[in-house]
């Protein structure tokens, strides 16, 4: 930590670090029932750090939720598990797979899984009353995001609208909801993947082993490589072969392409992305790629 | 910047990196998402795929150049009207510094983007095109960031190439805003011809204009002094949140947590506590599981005080003899926001530092012409987009500072209470 200088100046990621921490205490202080959206992902990971810090040495007021694809990986699971019983947090699961039996969300035999958590989550955030849901979206990621609020109003059918939001001003965020509204909390907003990154190294965090270099059974499928699985055989034409790679986000398996490297350190992991020459999402989520406003679409419906 | 250069700079990304905010305004018109455009492009900030995705749609309609623009240009609405709506967010890095560009439209009914992307910036950067000089726009955009205080401010004079790199052209709109600004309040100007479609003093130093002796735009943006704009003198400390664990091993712990909004706190220091005015010591301040031995702006810490004084969330930690007088009547200019007009006697919910209350508008004072400075003071109300004037009264004291003293503890947000919407931003002038 470099927090204390003679001149008084503070590095740019320990004032991200200070924006985030004076978000989780305002949302704490302001709303019923904030939880927080956990995906296992290192976004999610550092809210989490971040939360601990805010509240320290009291517990996070706060449960976590987390919304269960039925396709997660394994490795996700297990740093999910170690966090939570680490801080003590009760943790919320919302089963896809038990929205899809109880008929909350309708399989039309087309869409994705990462579609059907949109009614998985609006579900499980309705069914327990939370007011705010913290997500680990930056505004780096994507151009719709870029324009997103840190306190993003959700209206009664977990809607944003993009077109009529709040003015957000200084460090003046605005809660007032009405009944069965809610608000995304984004508070990463200004991070980029890099911060993202080097806060992990420089807090020595647990993040998924999936992100540095492993050996894996991958096919390739549109361009990207995908993991080999019971969930996600291979077509026709298609064939697995053992391959050094890593995954640079975590979602869905079955969706979820991961990069050929070899970086096995955060330190390997940052000289690699200053080098990488395509952006996170555009390289290795199926889902950001069906038209230039997947993202717009799935955002005004309730997405993360 | 080589590759070289990308790696030094996300490597220093952990390290000892500074950050600047700032605030862009201009409409299309003027070049402003070009040149964003080319600040992230290079200074390698854009990627491939973004790259390629945009060449795909400049193709498509026809242009025979790659529109940068449309990298910036992010919800479905604006890319098919090619215009921007809303502030937009963006990020790039160069080896000493990391850059969070607030991107404003500069149309007039988007008055209230650019007072929002202005509240955060350290510096603001207004657009002209050197083939029309100020136009009212400008100017406009040049009286909202001196209204919010932003301290530095940069004129790019864009399109160059359009007037022959033209010293004459450039030196009479330079003299002629360096006149304007005087009328404002602009602690830090600089002005840079550039042309960013060509990239011309935007990250390389233009060929074509060896008459212009001062530096790029990067690298003012990369050097300008910012760690001295922060007030270190006057200690102010908004309580956010109270920490007490009441576990086994924390039993007796009770701490504020907040972000230290100006001046420097040690442990030992005498404070008070408003609004109760109730006196104690700094016993310790803690960073998480660390104990510090100075806290200042705008670092998030919880303090720990010697006596068990009453405190909570909305209250304030100053000096002793140097707190804030709290107040309930308060004149401020306000922003409004909202297309119904704010109106005298009209109540709304107030958010001041961590305080909530509710506030009575006691008076319209005048409204600002933004674009001729003249005050209008036969005006009964303050239209959408408009900056007036405002008295209030409140019915919590608010622990406040002059806005132009501190951009913390002298601003607020008006929040419609039937709606939940925020329709207004103020900036304190005094209260008493």
């Amino acid at each position: 930590m470099n927090q204390t200088h003679a001149d008084y100046r503070l590095s740019q990621l320990d004032q991200l670090e200070a924006e985030s921490i004076h978000i989780f205490r305002e949302v704490a202080a302001e709303f019923e029932k904030p939880v927080l959206m956990f995906s296992g992902g290192k976004d999610s990971i550092v809210m989490l750090r971040l939360a601990e810090k805010a509240f320290y040495p009291a517990k996070i007021p706060f449960p976590v939720l987390q919304v269960d694809t039925g396709y997660d990986f394994p490795e996700v699971l297990a740093t999910r598990d170690n966090w939570v019983n680490r801080l003590g947090l009760r943790l919320i699961v919302a089963s896809v797979e038990e929205a899809l039996k109880n008929g909350v969300v309708v399989d039309d035999g087309k869409t994705s899984r990462n579609r059907h958590q949109i009614g998985t989550l609006l579900n499980a955030i309705e069914e327990e009353g939370f007011t705010a849901a913290f997500g680990g979206g930056r505004r780096d990621e994507e151009k719709a995001r870029a324009k997103e609020r840190v306190y993003s109003h959700r209206d009664e059918f977990g809607q944003w609208d993009p077109k009529n939001q709040r003015p957000e001003l200084w460090s003046l965020y605005n809660g007032r909801l009405h009944a069965g509204e809610h608000m995304r909390i984004f508070p990463i907003s200004n991070w980029t993947e890099l911060d993202v990154w080097h806060y992990i190294g420089r807090e020595g965090i647990e993040i998924p082993s999936i992100y540095f270099s492993h050996q894996r059974s991958v096919f390739e499928r549109d361009g990207m490589l995908l993991t080999e699985s019971e969930f996600n055989p291979c077509k026709p034409g298609e064939e697995a072969s053992e391959r050094t790679v890593r995954f640079r986000t975590v979602g869905d398996l079955t969706l979820t392409g991961c990069v050929e490297s070899t970086a096995s350190t955060i330190d390997e992991i940052i000289d690699e992305i200053a080098v990488a020459r395509l952006t996170e999402r555009g390289a290795t989520r199926g889902d950001d790629r069906f038209s230039e406003a997947a993202m717009e679409d799935r955002k005004k419906e309730g997405y993360f | 910047m080589g590759a070289d250069n990308a790696l030094e700079t996300a490597q220093n990304v952990g390290r000892n990196m500074d950050l600047l905010r700032f605030a862009t305004a201009g409409s299309v018109d003027d070049g402003k998402s070009t040149l964003i455009g080319r600040l992230l492009l290079d200074s390698k900030s854009i990627f491939e795929d973004q790259l390629e995705a945009v060449e795909a749609t400049s193709e498509a309609k026809g242009y025979d150049y790659t529109d940068l623009a449309l990298l910036t240009d992010g919800l479905r609405s604006e890319r098919e009207q090619g215009i921007t709506i809303d502030v937009a967010y963006r990020y790039f890095a160069t080896p000493s510094r990391k850059f969070i560009i607030a991107d404003t439209p500069g149309h007039v009914q988007y008055t209230r983007n650019m007072v929002t992307g202005a509240s955060t910036a350290d510096l603001g950067l207004v657009l002209v095109d050197a083939r029309q000089g100020l136009t009212e726009q400008s100017r406009r955009h040049a009286v909202i960031l001196s209204l919010l205080r932003v301290p530095h401010l940069v004129l790019a004079v864009n399109k160059m190439d359009l007037v022959d790199f033209s010293q004459e052209i450039f030196d009479q709109i330079q003299a002629e805003f360096t006149q304007f600004a005087t009328k404002l309040n602009i602690p830090d100007l600089a002005v840079i011809p550039i042309s960013a479609l060509q990239g011309d003093n935007v990250v390389n130093r233009s060929e074509s204009m060896d008459w212009y002796q001062g530096p790029t735009l990067m690298h003012h943006l990369e050097n300008v002094h910012v760690a001295s704009d922060r007030d270190l003198v006057d200690a102010r400390f908004p309580v956010q949140y109270v920490v007490r664990p009441k576990s086994d091993e924390f039993h007796d712990y009770r701490g504020y947590g907040g972000m230290v909004a100006s001046g420097v706190l040690k442990p030992g220091d005498e404070v008070v506590v408003l609004p109760s005015g109730m006196t104690s010591k700094i016993a310790g301040i803690d960073l998480f599981d660390q104990e510090i031995t100075e806290a200042f702006p705008p670092m998030s810490v919880t303090v720990r005080l010697a006596d068990d004084v009453d405190v909570s969330r909305g209250d304030m930690i100053a000096r002793v003899n140097n707190a804030p007088k709290p107040s309930q009547d308060i004149d401020a200019m306000v922003c409004w926001m909202t297309t119904e007009p704010l109106r005298k006697g009209q109540k709304l919910a107030i958010k001041h530092t961590t305080r909530t209350g509710r506030a009575l508008v006691k008076d319209i004072q005048y409204r600002l012409d933004i674009n001729t400075l003249h005050r209008d003071q036969e005006t009964k109300e303050l239209g959408v987009n408009e900056i007036g004037r405002v008295q209030l009264r409140t019915t919590v004291p608010l622990l406040c500072d002059p806005y132009s003293k501190n951009r913390t503890t002298g601003s607020f947000i008006l929040i419609d209470e039937a709606t939940g919407v925020t329709v207004g931003a103020g900036m304190i002038n005094s209260a008493s």
